[in-house]
């Protein structure tokens, strides 16, 4: 057999005529690990989908083992022998590890009655063919997220397939699993089967892998040999350019704002001590899971920290407090604007006023004129787009209703605001609007913590940046003097 | 996933023509309402008469001031199964301490009852609230715990032999209107006022809408939940009194699957069941139409086994009518 396992060529998508993937091309060969590398809105993400059959392509050819194909949806995968491991977890927690990785194909007596001893059995050689020292009657609820993430593997190896779609699979395990996971991969592959392997980390990719394709901006950028390129050239070939740093008004920081001394909490971040200044950005970057998110939400008091405190302007700030964390004058836009920023199915003008009534009312009697002004001089100040606040926010774009959780957040004059991925999803010309808004509010005084898995955004926005790895800060640089490709050597 | 599904802003070129859809969706149920009292203004004589409405508000006054609670717990998000029971608690407690108990007069026994609903409710609120019980367990345990109280506080025997002081608050009429019409219209204003022009009202839609968003907004939700089943409590307190007065004595078995009207009223209304949508108006709308509907089957002499199945048949259809809507828009 010469032809190769998996060739895509020119696969093109677009979502309501706005293209996510341009050019899609890949080509796994027998016996490979192949990574696939790109940023955020490269079109990774949409291109496997379409290889797993979950979303359809609008152009373009995917032949498997030299059959053009053409998948309704993942079980067509599956009979192809593709199987894919994504980074979402979906265990159903009261079943037995065995009856998980089963599910729906449970060997069986009579047709109709599970063999469990069977289950057992073959469960129990899987695991040992992959080393994986996990009970298959261990209950999925009683293994740790590592063990979940292993088990969601078994599960991908058990279908038998020969090509193995890999999205991540070791942003939620440690060490120790990462080899045992490695060593299946290359018995794996030892037998002929092919890796598609997707990851951030890309020391990972050096060591697992022999063969690389980078995707940017929705296209192909470029294939080959990772034993014939360096770690620097596949940085500038993910990012795009050799970089310049940008034009940026250069601020004086003031007083300090905000301190964080020794801060921690199990399982998330340790030891974090940060000051933020007046008229300064701070950025912070590190891959998932480094902590970035878990640390504003527990200095905005979504959490409690285990260690460490919290100071604003020199006050210690009370922990686990949102309402007493904004009447010290902090401020958080969350990093999932729909799940914990608005509330939809309320109006606009309520969604920006939230935070604001408690200053604005007489025994819990809404001054309603007061409220109205500040919805009206937000949607100036924010240059919305609307035709009345009293539309529910659901039914703006991406873009306006980030500048209504923004606007929500200037409501309450904070002396420090952090955000949190503010411009996850929007369209670039909300995004140059939010990079204004944030620019103004630290020009004028305030403190500004900024999170960001974009690089280059971080290096735009901030003045310093700290870089978060594994739950630990490991370095603040200077913003002016930083390359995307420091940042990303520091955090992976 | 990153791709951003929000709908396009609406053109403003919609907004001269009246839009039938909308209107549709804001007075369907009112429609609904004239419609079925045309025709039982057509079927029977004596429908729109003075007295037989008086006796239809009189009736919809008890479910709907369950429905009033009812729908700020349902706002948030929650639903309170207990409030049948909790009627008939606090109304048997506040009858015996007029009645039995001797000693006391109307406003303290009138008290009492209130007390009673609001502590149970309280109750209900801490368990939610505080202890994090899904509020369809907490109140379905105090469903079953307020009825075993209702039985063993007098034995199991209803109170009769009320006085007339107490009787008048089911049948005194101040201006022509019975003072229950009254209480319930009074409920209603006090509640609608509370729920649009209060931040306590705004944080109810918030709650309900997103509980983190509300959250990170900095209000404090424990306490908007409590106080919905708290005020719930208090309201079936009310309805208890009210229910005692009117039928001349408190029954340990009064008021059993009350709550199932009252969630009836609720969701005809147009209030969703998974919170941050809705309003009082659409439940005074729903509890009037379970009102006039059951009035009516009575007037045309339909059998009550009918009538059960009628009621089913409508709440589910005002459902399916409502989801049927929502996709359309």
């Amino acid at each position: 057999m010469n032809a190769p396992l998996l060739q895509a060529e020119g696969v093109a998508k677009r979502f309501g005529g706005v293209p996510a993937l341009t050019d899609g091309r890949l080509r796994l060969e027998r016996g490979s690990v192949h990574a696939l590398c790109g940023g955020n809105g490269a079109g990774k993400s949409t291109f496997l989908n379409i290889l797993m059959g979950i979303l359809r392509r609008d152009s373009g050819s995917i032949r498997v083992r030299g059959e053009p194909v053409a998948f309704e949806g993942p079980d067509d995968a599956l009979r192809a022998r593709i199987s894919i491991i994504t980074q979402e977890l979906s265990p159903i927690p009261g079943m037995t590890v065995a009856e998980n990785i089963y599910l729906g194909r449970e060997p069986r007596r009579l047709g109709v009655v599970v063999d469990y001893a069977h289950l057992y059995a073959i469960t129990g050689q899987l695991m040992n063919r992959l080393g994986f020292d996990i009970d298959p009657r261990a209950p999925m609820h009683r293994l740790s997220l590592a063990q979940t993430q292993l088990v969601e593997i078994a599960k991908a190896f058990s279908h038998d397939s020969e090509i193995i779609i890999m999205d991540e699979p070791t942003s939620a395990i440690g060490e120790r699993e990462t080899e045992v996971l490695f060593d299946a991969i290359r018995s794996l592959t030892a037998h002929g089967a092919g890796i598609v392997y997707v990851s951030h980390r890309l020391s990972e990719i050096f060591r697992i892998a022999d063969r690389y394709t980078v995707f940017r901006d929705g296209g192909f950028v470029e294939s080959g040999l990772l034993g014939d390129i360096d770690r620097n050239h596949l940085v500038g070939s993910i990012v795009g350019r050799t970089l310049k740093p940008t034009e940026k008004a250069r601020r004086a920081p003031g007083a300090p704002v905000l301190q964080t001394t020794a801060l921690g909490r199990r399982g998330e971040f340790s030891d974090i001590s940060l000051t933020v200044h007046k008229n300064e950005v701070l950025g912070i970057y590190g891959l998932m899971g480094a902590g970035r998110s878990e640390f504003l939400n527990c200095i905005y008091g979504l959490s409690r920290p285990h260690d460490g405190e919290i100071r604003l302007r020199g006050k210690k700030l009370a922990a686990g407090s949102p309402s007493r964390s904004i009447a010290a004058g902090l401020s958080l836009v969350t990093e999932d604007r729909k799940e914990t920023g608005l509330v939809l199915s309320s109006s606009i003008a309520m969604n920006i006023a939230l935070s604001a009534y408690r200053r604005m009312n007489t025994l819990s009697l809404v001054h309603r004129g007061e409220a109205r002004r500040l919805v009206t001089q937000m949607v100036e100040r924010m240059r919305m787009k609307t035709r009345s606040t009293e539309l529910p926010v659901a039914s703006m774009s991406g873009g306006n209703q980030q500048k209504v959780v923004l606007a929500r957040c200037f409501s309450t004059a904070p002396l420090c605001l952090m955000c949190d991925e503010p411009t996850r999803g929007i369209d670039e010309g909300a995004k140059q609007e939010v990079y204004r808004l944030l620019d103004e509010f630290a020009q004028a005084g305030g403190a500004l913590l900024l999170v960001s898995s974009e690089a280059q955004e971080v290096l735009d926005v901030s003045d310093r940046i700290a870089i978060f790895k594994a739950g630990r800060l490991v370095d603040v640089v200077d913003a002016g003097q930083a390359t995307q490709e420091q940042l990303l050597h520091l955090a992976s | 996933m990153m791709t951003n599904n929000a709908l396009p802003l609406p053109k403003a070129s919609g907004r001269d023509a009246p839009n039938l859809r909308e209107l549709y969706a804001r007075y369907g149920i009112l429609a609904a309402l004239l419609a079925v009292c045309v025709a039982l203004s057509f079927a029977n004589e004596f429908f729109m008469t003075w007295g037989n409405w008086a006796d239809i508000l009189r009736q919809t006054s008890i479910n709907g001031i369950l429905a009033v609670g009812m729908t700020y717990v349902v706002l948030t998000g929650g639903i309170d199964l207990s409030v049948g029971a909790i009627l008939a608690f606090s109304g048997i407690v506040s009858a015996w301490l007029v009645a039995s108990g001797g000693a006391y007069g109307v406003g303290t026994s009138v008290l009492a009852g209130l007390g009673v609903g609001l502590s149970m409710g309280a109750v209900n609120g801490l368990l939610i609230a505080r202890f994090s019980v899904p509020p369809f367990v907490a109140t379905l345990g105090m469903l079953s715990a307020a009825r075993g109280f209702t039985y063993i506080f007098n034995d199991g025997m209803p109170v009769s032999d009320l006085p007339p002081a107490f009787l008048a608050i089911g049948d005194a009429r101040i201006g022509g209107v019975p003072l229950p019409i009254l209480i319930f219209a009074a409920v209603i204003g006090v509640f609608w006022f509370v729920l649009r022009y209060t931040i306590y009202g705004r944080y109810i839609y918030a709650v309900g809408g997103n509980v983190k968003s509300a959250k990170t907004s900095g209000i404090g939700t424990r306490k908007v939940v409590f106080a919905v089943y708290a005020v719930s409590g208090l309201l079936a307190g009310l309805a208890g009194i009210l229910l005692a007065a009117r039928t001349t004595a408190a029954l340990p078995q009064a008021g059993v699957s009350y709550e199932l009207d009252a969630i009836a009223a609720v969701v005809i209304g147009g209030t969703s069941l998974s919170g941050g949508t809705g309003s009082l108006t659409g439940t005074l709308l729903g509890a009037l139409l379970i009102g006039v509907i059951n009035n009516g089957l009575n007037l045309l002499g339909v059998s009550s086994y009918y009538q059960q199945v009628i009621k089913g048949v409508i709440i589910v259809g005002a459902v399916l009518l409502d989801t049927s809507r929502k996709k359309n828009t």
